[in-house]
């Protein structure tokens, strides 16, 4: 049964909720409204003049199949960071589970990443896998494979892949590692004693039980995916080879702040909440029916 | 409420040393930091300790395009300096913001500094000149393509170092002799559309762009597809599917190669010099970029690259007195002889090179006037005098995905070439809308 507290009266509920209501209106609402709103111009870099063009960013948007394939490479992306990030959390967290001495010094060491900032974590991979000085590249070619992310796109996917996924383990890990405590142990330990090997009690009860975290860090990793890895792309490719790894948030950066293009990167930006607001509406309609809280 | 507000005057006036009331302020923001950073500190205060009436002060804002953006988002919040420097990509982008900066040849007329626009070199002042003459911006680090070779990864190939390298048929022989030689890396080059499109353009006297690249209007398109620039790709894609050119990325990626002695010719700034010089241990030679022979009995000049000073708008005339006198003073024949000698920038004034050569400056460092005479030769002319396009740090962006391109094989030059004119030209049209 559901607890309801009722208010009398409308002024402390409404002063409770103010400060997360605040709190959007400044950082979220705010800021959307402005992206819409200069999205329906072009203005020059100094603001000195804008033209109003309607739906005109949108339409030079649409019509570039660069950039229509962009939402291609950002499906790719996303995917591949989330399932990279989220799987070894996962099974980092059950072997940290199953410790029972130095679980907090393995825990602590696994957060660590996670405190490095994406543009760093760029730089740091880039470094490794340099064509020329990269220990990571160097073993490859003693291995006879020639890593060139430069010039292959499909290696560069994979570096900027793992670098954006690596910090996000940390994150993933402490949630998961977080959920399989919760876990009731006489569940599993009734479960055992009816003969169920580890892999059957993992996937029959432990998995569905802690589904509403799992759940919560698909969304929360689509997210980062779409918004946050924009530094690391900048560092290790700034986009490239060809459009290989520009995504759209790259993108939105790049026309925004490189190219000074302040009417089309305020489209891309709305067109990227749409998405992203889309994306979030089907995880919660669909995912979420096979989440048991 | 008040007891801050009195706070914040009293943090104020604590702060500004007493001496400054007194002197104008003039506050100059750049990109350079090491070494650079450096030269440009003790020039400006050189300035600083020459005179008692103005105060430069001088602040680094990251690289050329976060220095620009620093300076766009400043006037925006009406918080610009006076001086902020600006990469030549984003001359167009300056020039067309006509109620944002003032023209260098009025801030300098009005200032009453001395100032004569013929004392500067005629294709470093171009770039930044008006179709009638006018100086919108004064040219502060100005560089020039080279051809670097490393004469130790020659020999080690079993190739005579000496041999003629002024054309890119020579240099084709080169490679393939170096090749042949066991080098593993014969070409590798930096900034590949500054030299290999828009300087090749300009060296064998082909548009770049119509509408005189630009300087005659702002509804100009590419022209980069020509038969010239699409030859010279072809060559170089060759050489790339060969091994004798070794791509390492979009920027100057490759001067770490060169600089460890794995690569025997580069293609680079001659501002690399600096670089070059310090770190290289081996034989070096700087020549004038190569042209083909095919295409031009003799090549034209090559166009700069590099960043010039604008003076920004809004500020009083005092203030402006005082740019004036600070930008004639790094426009004087010591100061810029010695940036020029030590950074390998070219000198933006004839009398700096003269200079420089009474000095004994080239003869004790072979080389370092190659850059000077391959852009002062001829007299530039409208495909030789610079480039003139809107968001033209996009555009080279795109023409570097397509040079990829190119080079892994993926695309034809022409059809590399064909599909950057289709996307640059739809960003200059944008541009053109937005500023025209």
């Amino acid at each position: 049964m559901e607890k309801r507290v009722t208010f009398r009266g409308w002024w402390l509920p409404l002063l409770l909720i103010a400060p997360q209501v605040i709190i959007s209106a400044v950082f979220f609402f705010y800021p959307a409204a402005q992206a819409i709103w200069q999205s329906l111009f072009i203005p020059d870099p100094f603001g000195l003049s804008s033209q109003f063009v309607g739906l005109g960013n949108f339409e030079f948007l649409i019509s570039d199949k660069f950039y229509r394939t962009s939402f291609l490479t950002t499906a790719i992306f996303s995917l591949l960071v989330t399932v990279c990030s989220m799987i070894p959390a996962l099974f980092l967290a059950v072997i940290a589970d199953r410790l029972i001495k130095g679980s907090g010094v393995y825990r602590t060491m696994l957060i660590w990443p996670y405190a490095v900032a994406p543009a760093v974590a760029g730089v740091l991979w880039l470094f490794m896998f340099n064509t020329r000085v990269g220990v990571v590249s160097w073993y490859l070619g003693q291995l006879g494979y020639d890593w060139n992310h430069v010039l292959n796109g499909s290696e560069a996917m994979g570096l900027v892949v793992v670098a954006s996924a690596w910090g996000r383990i940390s994150y993933n890990f402490l949630f998961f590692f977080a959920a399989l405590q919760s876990v009731p142990r006489s569940v599993i330990e009734a479960a055992a004693i009816d003969g169920a090997h580890f892999w059957r009690r993992f996937f029959g009860i432990v998995l569905p039980l802690i589904t509403p975290t799992a759940f919560f860090l698909l969304v929360v990793n689509v997210v980062y995916a779409f918004f946050e890895t924009f530094g690391v792309i900048h560092t290790i490719t700034a986009g490239g080879p060809q459009q290989s790894t520009t995504i759209l948030v790259y993108k939105v950066f790049s026309d925004g702040f490189v190219g000074q293009d302040l009417g089309s990167s305020s489209a891309q930006s709305v067109i990227l909440l749409l998405v992203v607001g889309l994306l979030t509406v089907i995880q919660f309609k669909y995912v979420e029916k096979r989440v048991h809280y | 409420m008040k007891k801050y507000l009195l706070g914040a005057i009293a943090g104020s006036t604590i702060l500004s040393p007493i001496a400054a009331m007194a002197q104008t302020e003039v506050q100059f923001w750049h990109a350079f930091t090491g070494r650079l950073g450096e030269l440009v500190a003790a020039q400006v205060e050189e300035f600083n300790a020459s005179q008692s009436d103005y105060v430069v002060v001088q602040s680094h804002k990251g690289n050329y395009s976060e220095t620009l953006n620093a300076g766009i988002a400043a006037f925006r919040a009406e918080e610009q300096p006076h001086i902020l420097m600006v990469f030549e990509v984003g001359t167009a982008t300056m020039m067309a913001a006509e109620g944002a900066v003032r023209p260098v040849y009025e801030v300098m007329g009005e200032s009453g500094a001395t100032f004569d626009s013929d004392a500067y070199i005629g294709a470093v002042k171009g770039y930044y000149t008006t179709t009638d003459g006018n100086m919108l911006s004064l040219p502060f680090n100005s560089s020039t393509p080279v051809l670097w070779v490393n004469r130790d990864a020659f020999e080690a190939a079993g190739v005579d170092p000496d041999m003629d390298l002024s054309t890119w048929e020579n240099v084709g022989e080169a490679l393939e002799a170096l090749k042949a030689g066991g080098e593993e890396c014969p070409l590798v080059t930096a900034w590949q559309s500054w030299i290999h499109l828009e300087n090749f353009s300009a060296y064998h006297d082909v548009p770049f762009a119509s509408k005189d690249n630009g300087f005659a209007g702002l509804d100009t398109e590419l022209m980069l597809n020509g038969p010239a620039q699409i030859a010279h790709l072809t060559a170089m894609q060759d050489w790339a599917q060969d091994g004798k050119f070794i791509y390492t990325g979009r920027r100057n990626e490759g001067g770490a190669n060169f600089r460890a002695g794995e690569c025997a010719l580069f293609t680079e700034s001659s501002a690399g010099y600096a670089g070059i010089s310090s770190e290289a241990e081996f034989d070096f030679d700087v020549r004038p970029l190569p042209y083909w022979a095919a295409v031009t009995d003799e090549p034209q000049n090559t166009i700069i690259g590099g960043a010039s000073l604008w003076v920004m708008a809004g500020h009083s005339d005092e203030e402006y007195k005082g740019v004036g006198e600070f930008l004639a003073f790094l426009s004087s024949s010591d100061v810029q002889a010695s940036w020029h000698q030590n950074t390998g920038y070219l000198p933006i004034t004839a009398e700096a090179g003269d200079a420089t050569r009474d000095a004994g400056f080239y003869d004790e460092n072979p080389g370092t006037d190659i850059a000077v005479i391959q852009m002062t030769a001829n007299e530039p002319t409208a495909n030789s005098k610079g480039l003139r396009l809107g968001s033209f740090d996009q555009i080279r962006g795109i023409i570097d995905e397509e040079l990829e391109a190119i080079w892994s094989g993926d695309k034809t030059p022409q059809e590399a070439m064909d599909s950057a004119k289709e996307r640059g030209d739809a960003l200059l049209r944008r541009f053109e809308q937005a500023n025209g």
